[in-house]
């Protein structure tokens, strides 16, 4: 272990690592609006560039020149530190999660494609995108308008409490793999795909992923017809890109845990030949749920407080917890 | 193995002052939503320790538990207050000066105390690395200390109940005093 | 351990840098005409009355609470899902108890009202 192994290659890693999550992010943002568009028979953004896909470039742009305005009665420091605090957990979310086992040699230094394997890689992932919920909190109470408190205020308690059935369908993967490695799950799904051992587990993944990072049917922080824009209400700027940064970056993390726990990871057809294949099949698959994601935003109406609280204490937290007992019985009996 | 222990002492100060420094934050600041913000700080300076002490699963329940949950609670209670969020409070009384003497002949104690304990780590090959696997503490769980864990569950439940009680309680007063004067 | 977490501080340290980037630069790069009404608490073209942070609902202290218990309970079955394989009918029985006494509290949280948001 010397210093170009210990600190300069995670460091070139993690730079390109986030310099894709960026460019996903402006990407992703023009994805979302050229796909909703068609889906609503429109056109979506087409006037920068061809296609509109300088847009992204645009937007960016247009928000680093706003003028920065700090409410009168916020309280300044949180107020400046909430939009980070969304940020920083979405991206470092993605130190464990493994894109492909392909790897490759410079100068003798073995290059993997991943940051690291964490034997709690699973749990680490849930904690640090639990803090995000921080950011949340902080920007609708140091914003100190009343939208942005209560925006902030149902947001949280909604990501508290989805995460609780998230847990769930993370144990019984658990149960089955033995190892909280998400290196030793993927591999584990080698032959068969966690979807097709555990589709229950995948299904209250999948919903409470989309509570998890607000996304509609779930996006009870945008009801702009109760509460003008929830916590973000009087964010602007970048400091508004910031908060939307967050969400789309939780919303690949999101796609990409699905990836990795239930859609097999890195494995397709010929990897075992050309594993660099193996990242391309990552890719595709990420898409595919992202895609998946997006469609149920155009498609689903958002749901009232009271319902969203209720389906998940009163139905997917029971069903998680059945669907663990279940697989747990049938591993200790079987496995 | 240089750049590990190099590094190792820069985490080490750098969580030191995380956690003291929250600490300090936390009983000096005099808006108690600050406060509740450095008790998170300090915390989370304690998922450092665990992570310098080689306990992965600890660091991630500290981080789950006190941060992801706790703490939230500690800030909805106060947000819960009313007249607790903006008021500034003065976090001293006239008693101040015999809670520092207390305080100082304490950390005497604690020094002197430190200073003359054997630490027994240092001198076992086994503990020095130690590697407490989850699955080590899964086993352990269901093995020797079975009885306690279910006890755990007995807490659980009781807490559960408690939570019930405390809340409905409380709505119980607040719908009281709104309909005070109207017939039950 | 410490070794896997090197890459985890270099991240944290380069998402940091950038989220602070971000936040620093508009302050130069943006025009500064402050004015009272930009910078007044935004109520829907009103003049603001009273603070924000008026006390909230218990609700929302409730669903804190019951999230607290409950993330302990499933903190608790990793450990157990871990080593399952090894542990065979008896680690079963001992999670089966452990779980039927967790949903007689969740059955009698439901029957008391503990998940109706008002």
């Amino acid at each position: 272990m010397d210093w170009i192994a210990g600190l300069l290659i995670p460091f070139v890693k993690a730079l390109v690592l986030v310099v894709l999550l960026l460019t996903g992010f402006a990407y992703l943002s023009y994805v979302e609006r050229k796909l909703v568009a068609r889906f609503h028979v429109r056109y979506g953004p087409n006037r920068a560039g061809p296609f509109g896909l300088l847009q992204p470039i645009a937007d960016g742009l247009k928000m680093l020149f706003k003028e920065e305005i700090i409410p009168r009665h916020a309280d300044k420091l949180f107020y400046l530190m909430a939009p980070a605090i969304v940020v920083v957990p979405a991206l470092l979310v993605w130190a464990v999660i493994p894109i492909s086992n392909f790897s490759f040699r410079i100068f003798g230094y073995e290059i993997t494609f991943y940051l690291t394997d964490l034997n709690i890689g699973l749990l680490y992932a849930l904690a640090v995108a639990e803090l995000g919920t921080y950011g949340i909190i902080l920007g609708g109470w140091s914003s100190n308008n009343k939208y942005a408190l209560l925006g902030a205020l149902r947001t949280s308690s909604q990501m508290l409490s989805y995460s609780l059935p998230m847990g769930t369908a993370l144990l019984s993967i658990l149960a089955v793999v033995g190892s909280l490695s998400l290196v030793d799950i993927v591999n584990a799904q080698r032959g068969l795909w966690f979807i097709f051992l555990q589709p229950l587990g995948f299904l209250i993944y999948f919903i409470t992923g989309l509570a998890e990072t607000n996304r509609s049917p779930f996006d009870l922080p945008e009801t702009e017809n109760e509460l003008v824009a929830g916590f973000v209400t009087e964010y602007g700027g970048i400091k508004f890109a910031l908060f939307y940064m967050g969400e789309y970056i939780s919303m690949m993390t999101t796609s990409a845990l699905a990836t990795t726990l239930f859609l097999g990871g890195w494995w397709g057809p010929f990897v075992d030949e050309l594993p660099i294949l193996g990242i391309f099949y990552f890719v595709l698959k990420m898409s595919a749920v992202v895609f998946l994601i997006i469609w149920v935003r155009a498609s689903l109406p958002r749901v009232r407080f009271d319902q969203l609280m209720g389906f998940c204490w009163k139905f997917l937290l029971p069903l998680g917890l059945f669907n663990v007992m279940v697989t747990a019985t049938v591993v200790a009996l079987w496995g | 193995m240089a750049i590990e222990q190099a590094l190792q002492i820069f985490v080490f100060v750098i969580l030191t002052l995380m956690t003291l420094g929250g600490g300090l934050a936390v009983v000096t600041s005099r808006n108690l939503f600050h406060a509740a913000l450095s008790l998170i700080l300090s915390l989370a300076g304690v998922v450092g320790y665990y992570v310098l002490l080689d306990a992965g699963f600890l660091a991630i329940v500290q981080l789950l538990i006190y941060i992801g949950a706790i703490s939230i609670l500690i800030l909805f209670s106060i947000m819960l207050t009313r007249g607790l969020m903006t008021p500034r409070q003065v976090q001293r009384n006239e008693q101040w000066w015999i809670a520092a003497l207390v305080v100082f002949l304490t950390f005497v104690v604690l020094i002197v105390a430190l200073w003359q304990m054997v630490w027994p780590i240092a001198d076992d090959e086994a503990l020095r690395t130690p590697n407490v696997a989850i699955s080590q503490l899964g086993e352990a769980l269901v093995g020797p200390y079975a009885i306690p864990f279910e006890i755990i569950s007995v807490l659980l439940l009781v807490a559960l109940v408690g939570a019930i009680v405390l809340a409905r309680e409380t709505e119980n007063n607040q719908g009281s005093h709104a309909e005070a004067g109207s017939s039950e | 351990m410490l070794i896997e977490f090197i890459p985890v501080l270099v991240l944290f340290a380069l998402a940091t840098a950038i989220a602070v980037i971000a936040l620093v630069l508009p302050a130069f790069l943006g025009p500064r005409r402050p004015s009272r009404a930009k910078i007044e608490t935004y109520e829907s073209g009103k003049l603001p009355y009273g603070d924000a942070r008026y006390k909230v609902p218990i609700g929302y202290y409730k669903i804190a609470l019951l999230f607290v218990i409950f993330d302990l309970e499933v903190i608790f079955f990793y450990p157990w899902a871990v080593v399952l394989r090894q542990l065979h009918v008896f680690g079963l029985i001992e999670m089966g108890i452990f779980t039927a006494l967790l949903v007689v509290g969740y059955v009698y949280e439901w029957k008391k009202g503990g998940f109706e948001m008002e």
